[in-house]
């Protein structure tokens, strides 16, 4: 076991993991993150994706003990208090079904958001690329981050 | 899914500790850089290492630099850092277009051209365009640092020439003398996150010197030298282009496998260095277009 010490949603944490557990796991497991999903587990379908110093990563691609002295940021810290734009517009678009695909997909697209506060449709297709959706065919998806960059003032 | 391997984890901050813990679990140690290949060889059991070298916290890799007449990139370098480099972009479409074509965001936020260098797949999208512009690769053990031609690198799928004591520091590249410019097509099942089914580099200069090379289509990623000689000091015409094409079946060696038929691959070759000798003479001369959509899909 080692501890690792991180930053976990603007809060500190210390942690004992062993050199071989995932990110995902420790965040799931010891952390009480349940937004991160594990789909594919090989890093191909973006269900476990969360920020890391604000760029979206695979987590179960990264072991936990590589996070020493880093910024992890999961879906319950992007909604704080209220939801976000995006996620509001994500509602108001019926985006999502299953909700599987949600929180990678919602990760994904605040990262685009905030590099690029107007992407057109090629630029969020291009964004999303590695997150699977099975259920809506992504149009939902597309609409409401196109709409959520609307509302976003220039 | 936990993982079932379970290994030692080091994490040096300087070149010296890495090589010193390289050093003393010779043969026992696998480098860790962005983890999107190893992680997964791990889990599936392709790669069960006793001890993991983390070279992320390296802090004294030599400094990146970004020109038109010469690129040197680190081992820290990530596909993310190449895609948002504008300069680089400019330079050299060719590396620019490749490193964007792999996966998608959020590997390419991890995932390093070193390790993906020394992962040697056939597929590797940036093989091509290390190819084509004669790329230099640095490596480093505890009794020196080499330089090893690109040409030189690829030994054979997932073999390099790069030692278990040696890291790689950066790759790094000496653009033409005259002005060029260069395209990277990739022919995939999809566009987005998906291996090449063929992928070709080509690259252009003023004084009419072409380069060529294939990846996914053979064993190792390799230059078209014998196409290059006949296209060389010559005017794009279609007749020219015609015989170009009518050499690629002896060229590539393509196999089938889950993402395409030997076949597919000998025909999409064929359409794509037509379409690649034809956009690349464009770009040449200032034309501004997306590499992807060459090939349409």
């Amino acid at each position: 076991m080692a501890k690792v010490k991180l930053t976990l949603n603007n809060e500190t944490r210390t942690i004992d993991v062993e050199p071989c557990e995932t990110l995902l796991d420790v965040l799931r497991d010891k952390l009480g993150m349940k937004s991160p999903k594990c789909g594919c587990d090989r890093g191909d379908c973006g269900a476990c994706a969360v920020l890391i110093d604000g760029k979206s990563v695979r987590s179960c691609l990264i072991f936990a003990i590589e996070c020493e002295g880093q910024h992890i940021t999961t879906l319950e810290g992007i909604s704080g208090d209220q939801l976000s734009i995006l996620q509001e517009a994500f509602i108001e678009f019926n985006s999502f079904q299953c909700g599987y695909c949600a929180p990678g997909v919602i990760i994904s697209a605040t990262e685009l958001l905030k590099s690029n506060p107007h992407p057109n449709l090629e630029e969020i297709k291009e964004a999303l690329s590695g997150n699977l959706c099975r259920c809506t065919g992504y149009q939902p998806i597309f609409d409401a981050i196109l709409k959520a960059s609307k509302e976003t003032k220039k | 899914m936990a993982f079932s391997h379970s290994f030692e984890y080091f994490r040096p901050g300087t070149l010296a500790e890495a090589l010193s813990l390289l050093d003393q679990y010779k043969g026992d140690a696998r480098l860790l850089a962005g983890g999107t290949d190893l992680a997964v060889h791990i889990k599936e059991n392709m790669a069960t290492p006793p001890v993991v070298i983390d070279v992320k916290r390296v802090t004294d890799f030599p400094g990146s630099r970004v020109s038109p007449k010469a690129l040197y990139l680190n081992a820290s370098t990530t596909f993310s850092d190449i895609v948002n480099h504008a300069d680089l972009r400019k330079a050299y479409p060719m590396l620019w277009e490749a490193a964007r074509s792999v996966a998608s965001v959020g590997i390419r936020n991890r995932a390093t051209l070193a390790g993906n260098i020394c992962s040697a797949v056939p597929s590797l999208d940036v093989a091509p365009a290390l190819l084509c512009y004669d790329a230099i690769v640095h490596v480093a053990s505890s009794s020196g640092t080499r330089e090893i031609s690109i040409h030189d690198w690829f030994i054979s799928p997932r073999k390099t020439a790069c030692l278990g004591t040696e890291i790689m520091l950066g790759i790094s590249i000496t653009a033409p003398a005259v002005k060029h410019s260069g395209i990277y097509l990739k022919q995939g099942r999809y566009r987005g996150e998906d291996l090449a089914q063929a992928g070709l580099g080509v690259l252009i200069t003023s004084d009419l010197q072409y380069r060529l090379a294939y990846c996914a289509v053979g064993p190792i990623p390799f230059r078209a030298r014998a196409i290059e000689a006949v296209l060389n000091g010559k005017v794009l015409t279609a007749e020219l282009i015609s015989s170009a094409k009518a050499m690629v079946q002896d060229t590539v060696h393509p196999i089938t496998d889950i993402r395409s038929s030997k076949e597919y691959r000998l025909h999409i070759c064929e359409v794509m260095l037509e379409r690649g000798l034809k956009a690349v003479e464009q770009r040449l001369n200032g034309a501004e277009f997306d590499s992807a959509e060459i090939l349409g899909g």
